[in-house]
């Protein structure tokens, strides 16, 4: 009798049929895109044709497969349990399985117990992720492999996630890096991804097994994976059907006909059990008037060939898509084009201009300007006049629409971008954070799976009857729910409305954060490419029980906005002619593209070098002006006491000889504050102390394989790395502090550390191999000096008197320190207040002094014009005072102050920095932030993990600058 | 900020108090406290979906689950007309640990605020006396009726648990906890025979009342669930994990609350030897609480132990010495080095099938749940631990996946032990 298998995945089904001896009669791998119960049919009737109608035993397995069982009354099998059956079967002596599927990562260690690794609800690293990627560059699936194997350079990206992931390549893209590097990049990312998230600190050793379709049709993913783990891995005949064959193997089979299987299943109509939302129109009338509605907001068409004279071109170059509008004097739009980028930028706008040129010449560019992510990449390429932050573009351009406008919200390919106008300048800006953008291309890429066009899928979800509710959070997340709706039997056009609702609530509530329509106000503009869907307008409009309007042209905004933006500044300016390069400079132009690494300073960054011609290049990829202006950034730090700090923590790393031998201190989490403290007191005690250095990448990646929890803090994972620096360096002894309670300022309810600052020690405690050096979690508290000492000479074995010595230098050393920096964070605001230079307080936690964690975002404020302090340097200036929150955490009791302190002082402003995964800034967020907003001030927040992606911080605080400057100009005197 | 308060009034008008639901066997208990001391209660049993829509729309989405579920939950009733909302105050617990979930009240306030509803008062459950309310006031004889309902719930907890797969007739377990808990109910109201001497016979009768149940006990899959307390008790929290695994044919084991409190309770005594400062709160708990509460603990062990079929629970004793094995006691923000603890005691009493429940980013379980599971497997090979994160928008069918896995383990383990019992 043959044994049957059915493994249905996120993305595939795969059929298989064994004989009595376990050889394969029949196989069969397809697509499925949602279409479960039919596509089951269609593949089963296909493999009856083949191998006839007697009885077979028969089960199914796979992550979208329980409702396929479930209509067939077939046997389920748990999919990891079924390719562990199938291992055993084929391939005896395997010690470890790697397999990544659609949707999943997992890895199976099969000796010593079994023990399996799956990605958890957080994690993109896997074959979706990989078709994204590919999306992304415009290329196949297939390509990639090709691609990979002619780049010679690997980029940083961010492997987490699948949307971290994607930030670090857009920027890639825009600077013109080579798709094949980027192509190795990605697959490298994967790698690190499944190593770090699943592996978790178990080596992966012995006999390998890779299988799954990305590892099946991408030989350069197991390259990378074999280079990683230093072996040689196998990916078996039949790598594809593991799951369906382990479940064809499974002893609980059923005894049937095939012929009754599809005869169930045509019977079956899924009962739709999914959560059904209201849909978006009522009906076909509903739909008329709401197209007929947003048809008047438009704006004059020219044609091109019957203009001649001075016309205005303004780029949009966005992180997917690039936008360029052409305007004439009296604002008519002559020329548009939105299109992708297909990761090269330059080319997209070399046509445009080509076809400009040649096509009407008797249009003469009199100013252009350019914004977005590729902003300096296209000023630099033609040569363009101005470049504007894109956050003002588009303003510009909705003030064109709506004079008044109160709130503008833009949802575009890569972000969504919210900014509320105030007398008439940006006031509030909201920009997706790294984990929430659930945005366009998210939506094209869905459509694309399911098969189908966007403009298709968006006109599908108008007529959706019952809308499935996908939640509200991130992109993997949804992923998910899509694929809990398909097991329920949802319809392509319900799960498109449902995606469309899930982009407007993330927008609202998760970006926004608004509970209340009416916050928002009256007059809304949305705009961007995603909105162009009318699925996503109406969702948004009966989300917020407001009719808004949306621009004809809602996808070129931006370019529109720069464009009118160039218009005025030429006016201003008075400028006579454009400084773009002509057509035939343009026919000549010769773009290249090198790689790097700057020797300025140790940072060593990876620089992309962009050559236009002989006379134009663009350098990015730097974290300082060194490498353009080749002068030492020195100065800046004058104003930056983040630099200050680490300078004065590097003064701690002096060794001492001493007689009881060295010991370790990580410069991590609570370490950062108080390493004066620890390492005044060892030394004191007669030990030699080796500190670890600041972090690095490399230092992070060194530890990182024995991280547990994968949605732990930035902050935190990187102690890993802290302490395998410290067994390198073969101290004697490795101490980590932890205590439930941090110093006593008396500013709240209570002095807690955060439970990961208070405990993490124990986490390495049990994750890390420390190669025998013994580990010292200190549960001590600065708050009794007698008890500590009590506890010290109890640790330590040191007498009492001698510890009690050694603890009141220590407390002196660290009052000396921080004294030492809030005077230095006077003296900065000092003299800022006298050179009206703009103070940011850049609020975190003491950790986030370490340069791997900030990512030198407060070199990035400094150079663009604003000195730096920090939290605790202002906390001490204002009193205690009544928060609407449990005030108990003592780094955030000083946040709470430095906010207060903020908002009576109007040179400066507050920038929040939240490490992505800080449990307690739920809280201290939207305390921060009303505290702020009480007095009408601009509270900006930023998100930051291990991405390295500088852009949007960037934008951020340009726009911030800007929303400043403008009010400056709008008369709204300063207090001082 | 002004708050209303709720008032004595308030009370003698009948202002219905709305109380969340985390364990059914013990608040359907508690509640009759309430109503004894002349509360008018709500147990919230509401949990369609607009239970989270409600949270993500009032909370901070980045929130733990549990917050946003039991704010969620209250809003939701308040805006479905579960409760008049003139007439109705919210009772919501508070802590004052080190976990963010000590913010509960605070969040809760200013959820109301955002959804207009700042007019109804909040009542702050505590023993520290924070955030008081006149009509609200926690007296001695309350305090004992909850703490004698805690170790009541706890015993019907373990043994219906113990017996519910394995009754012969459906329902009699279930019918069992209600009679007790009408039968405690009717004490509170006479205020006498639920404590001391009568609380110990009490466990026995209790006790001897499940074992007289018909049962037939076959080997089945036993699976222990640990956790963030609420994820672990909350049946709209796991999405009725407990029920799930039932029935998938497995009996379930749920450590005790009994264990939390004294954990709680205990660990200003490890504060006191760590940090020192709180030298009159260890001494008395010390040397009078702990010893106190251990008694009434022993007794309700000795109640299971009547009968050799039941399985008791680790004393907090023992609990001590199995989490001091792989993490400090210390350790003690959320459920601390306790949550280590319940998972060595399941492991060791044979439960070693184990759903470690918590939210998504849940902080002190990265370092007592997820960052201890690697020492245990290394220290319990067959030991078969899933951590499952739940959260607004993880989906069912991934954790069902996930436990899935977990059982097909578990079902080989159970086969290979159990070779006659056919497949």
């Amino acid at each position: 009798m043959l044994k049957v298998g059915i493994d249905v995945g996120s993305t595939t089904m795969k059929t298989v049929a064994l004989r009595e001896d376990n050889s394969l009669a029949y196989s069969d791998y397809q697509r499925h895109r949602s279409q479960i119960i039919e596509k089951g049919r269609e593949m089963l009737s296909a493999m009856m044709k083949e191998i006839g109608d007697e009885d077979v035993t028969i089960s199914l397995s796979g992550s979208a497969g329980m409702g396929l069982a479930e209509a067939a009354s077939i046997p389920f099998v748990q999919e990891v349990y079924a390719t562990r059956t199938a291992a055993r079967t084929f391939i005896p002596d395997t010690d470890t399985i790697i397999e990544l599927g659609g949707e999943d990562a997992k890895i199976l260690f099969l000796k010593h117990g079994l023990e399996v690794r799956m990605n958890g609800t957080c994690a993109g690293g896997t074959g979706a992720f990989i078709d994204q990627m590919a999306t992304l560059l415009g290329i196949g699936m297939e390509d990639m492999n090709a691609l990979s194997e002619k780049s010679t350079e690997i980029y940083t990206i961010a492997s987490r996630c699948g949307v971290f992931a994607k930030s670090d390549i857009q920027p890639l893209i825009n600077q013109g890096a080579k798709t094949e590097d980027i192509a190795s990049s990605i697959l490298v990312s994967v790698v690190n991804q499944t190593i770090a998230g699943l592996a978790q600190g178990r080596k992966i050793e012995g006999k390998v097994v890779y299988l799954g379709g990305p590892l099946t049709f991408i030989p350069r993913l197991r390259y990378f994976f074999d280079k990683a783990i230093g072996t040689e891995g196998i990916c078996p005949d039949n790598s594809l059907y593991y799951v369906a064959m382990g479940s064809a193997l499974s002893p609980g089979g059923k005894r049937m006909k095939l012929s009754d299987v599809i005869m169930a299943l045509e019977s079956y109509s899924g009962h739709s059990s999914f959560i059904k939302l209201d849909p978006l129109f009522a009906d076909e009338d509903e739909y008329k008037a709401f197209r007929e509605r947003h048809s008047k907001a438009s704006v004059p068409i020219r044609d091109p060939r019957t203009y001649t004279g001075r016309a205005y071109l303004g780029i949009d170059a966005g992180s997917t898509t690039i936008k360029t509008c052409l305007l004439a004097e009296n604002g008519d739009l002559l020329l548009s084009r939105y299109s992708p980028n297909n990761g090269n930028p330059v080319q997209a706008i070399r046509s445009f201009l080509s076809t400009l040129y040649y096509e009407y010449p008797d249009i003469t560019i009199a100013s252009s300007a350019s914004t977005g992510y590729g902003e300096d990449l296209m000023k630099a390429a033609f040569s363009l006049d101005y470049s504007l932050v894109e956050t003002e573009a588009h303003f510009i351009g909705a003030k064109h629409f709506m004079p008044d406008v109160d709130f503008i919200i833009d949802i575009g390919g890569q972000d969504i971008k919210c900014f509320r106008i105030r007398d008439g300048v940006i006031d509030d800006i909201f920009l997706n954070e790294a984990c929430s953008s659930g945005c366009g291309s998210f939506l094209q890429t869905f459509a694309n799976a399911l098969g189908k066009g966007a403009e298709e899928f968006a006109r599908l979800a108008t007529e959706a009857v019952s809308p499935v509710d996908l939640g509200s959070r991130c992109t993997v997340f949804m992923n998910s729910s899509v694929k809990q709706a398909q097991k329920d039997g949802a319809s392509v056009n319900d799960i498109s409305a449902g995606l469309a609702i899930s982009v407007v609530k993330n927008a609202l509530y998760k970006v926004i954060r608004t509970s209340n329509p009416e916050e928002l106000g009256k007059r809304i503009v949305v705009q961007g490419g995603t909105f162009l869907n009318d699925a996503v307008l109406r969702a948004f409009e009966k989300e917020l029980g407001l009719e808004v309007v949306r621009p004809q042209i809602a996808g070129l905004m931006g370019a529109y906005g720069a464009a009118l933006y160039s218009q005025m500044m030429a006016k201003r300016d008075d400028l006579r002619s454009s400084s773009i390069i002509p057509k035939e400079e343009l026919d000549a132009l010769i773009h290249s593209v090198r790689n790097t690494r700057c020797g300025g300073c140790t940072n060593h960054c990876l620089l992309t070098v962009n050559t236009f011609g002989t006379k134009r290049r663009l350098i990015s990829g730097n974290r300082c002006e060194r490498p353009v202006t080749g002068k030492a950034p020195a100065s800046a730090d004058h104003y930056d006491l983040y630099a200050y700090k680490q300078e004065l923590l590097e003064t701690y790393r002096k060794r001492k000889e001493g007689t009881k031998g060295t010991l370790g201190l990580p410069l991590a989490l609570g370490m950062y504050e108080l390493l004066p403290f620890y390492v005044t007191l060892f030394q004191e005690l007669g030990y030699d102390t080796v500190v670890s250095p600041f972090s690095s990448r490399d230092l992070y990646i060194h530890g990182q394989a024995s991280i547990p929890s994968d949605t732990v803090c930035f902050p935190a994972k990187l102690m890993h790395g802290h302490v395998q620096y410290l067994v390198d360096q073969k101290v004697d002894r490795i101490f980590i502090p932890c205590s439930s309670y941090n110093i006593n300022e008396d500013k709240g309810n209570n002095h807690f550390n955060c439970p990961v600052v208070a405990y993490y020690g124990e986490v390495i405690k049990g994750n890390q191999d420390l190669s025998g050096i013994p580990l010292t979690l200190g549960y001590l508290s600065l708050e009794h000096p007698r008890h500590l000492a009590k506890r010290i000479s109890e640790l330590f074995g040191v007498r009492r008197h001698e510890a009690m010595k050694a603890v009141e230098k220590a407390f002196a050393e660290l009052g000396s320190y921080r004294r030492r920096v809030s005077e230095k964070g006077l003296e900065i605001i000092e003299e800022s207040r006298k050179e009206g230079r703009p103070i940011i307080v850049l609020a975190g936690r003491p950790y986030h002094t370490d340069p791997e964690i900030n990512h030198g975002i407060d070199r990035m404020i400094v150079q663009l014009g604003a000195s730096v302090v920090t939290e605790d340097s202002i906390a001490p200036l204002t009193g205690r005072s009544g928060y609407n929150v449990l005030n108990q955490w003592t780094y955030h009791a000083r946040m709470y102050d430095a906010a207060m302190y903020v908002r009576d002082h109007r040179e400066m402003n507050l920038v929040q920095l939240v490490s992505f995964g800080c449990g307690l800034d739920a809280v201290t967020t939207d305390e921060v932030k009303d505290i702020l907003r009480a007095e009408d001030r601009i509270y900006t927040q930023i998100k930051i993990d291990e991405i390295t992606n500088l852009g949007a911080v960037k934008i951020r605080m340009r726009s911030l600058f800007a929303a400043l400057e403008m009010e400056e100009s709008n008369g709204k005197k300063s207090i001082h | 900020m002004e708050r209303r308060a709720f008032t004595e009034e308030m009370k003698k008008d009948g202002w219905t108090i709305v109380v969340p639901n985390m364990s059914p066997v013990h608040f359907n208990i508690m509640k009759r406290i309430f109503t004894t001391h002349g509360f008018k209660a709500l147990l919230l049993e509401n949990s369609s979906p607009s239970v989270i829509q409600e949270g993500l729309k009032y909370v901070h989405n980045d929130m733990c689950y549990p917050c946003l579920l039991v704010i969620g939950q209250m809003i939701d009733a308040i805006h479905r007309g579960l409760v008049d909302k003139d007439r109705c105050a919210l009772i919501i617990s508070q802590t004052g640990g080190g976990c963010r979930a000590s913010n509960y009240y605070f969040l809760l306030i200013k959820a109301l605020e955002r959804a207009g509803l700042q007019n109804i008062p909040v009542i702050s459950a505590n023993l520290q006396g924070m955030n008081s309310n006149p009509g609200f006031r926690i007296t001695f004889p309350m305090i004992v009726q909850a703490f004698s309902a805690l170790v009541y719930g706890d015993l019907l907890m373990l043994l219906s648990n113990q017996t519910r797969p394995y009754e012969v007739h459906k329902g009699d377990t279930d019918r069992l906890i209600d009679k007790w808990t009408d039968y405690l109910g009717s004490c509170y109201e006479r205020n006498r025979g639920y404590f001391w001497g009568n609380l110990k016979r009490n466990l026995n009768r209790i006790s001897d009342d499940f074992s007289a149940i018909e049962v037939k006990r076959t080997p089945k899959v036993k699976v222990g669930v640990v956790g963030e307390i609420y994820m672990k008790y909350s049946r709209l929290g796991n999405s009725n994990l407990q029920g799930l695994l039932e029935s998938e044919d497995c009996e379930v084991m749920l450590p005790p609350m009994m264990g939390f409190a004294l954990y709680c309770f205990s660990n200003g005594i490890k504060d006191e030897e760590y940090y020192g400062g709180r030298g009159r709160y260890a001494l008395i708990m010390k040397h009078i609480g702990l010893p106190l509460l251990s008694i009434i603990e022993k007794w309700s062990d000795k109640a299971v132990r009547r009968h050799g079929e039941f399985h008791a629970a680790a004393t907090f004793k023992e609990l001590e010495e199995f989490g001091e094995r792989f993490i400090d006691r210390g350790c003690k923000m959320g459920e601390g080095w306790l949550l280590t603890a319940e998972m060595v005691e399941l492991i060791e009493k044979g439960y070693d099938n184990i759903v470690c429940t918590q939210p998504f980013g849940c902080l002190p379980n990265h370092i007592c749940g997820k960052g201890m599971i690697r020492p245990l497997k290394e220290a319990y090979p067959d030991s078969n631990i899933v951590p499952i994160d739940y959260d607004p928008s993880a989906t069912k069918v991934n954790q069902e996946n996930r436990i899935k896995l977990m059982l097909a383990v578990a079902k080989e383990k159970l086969e290979e032990e159990n070779p006659q019992k056919k497949q």
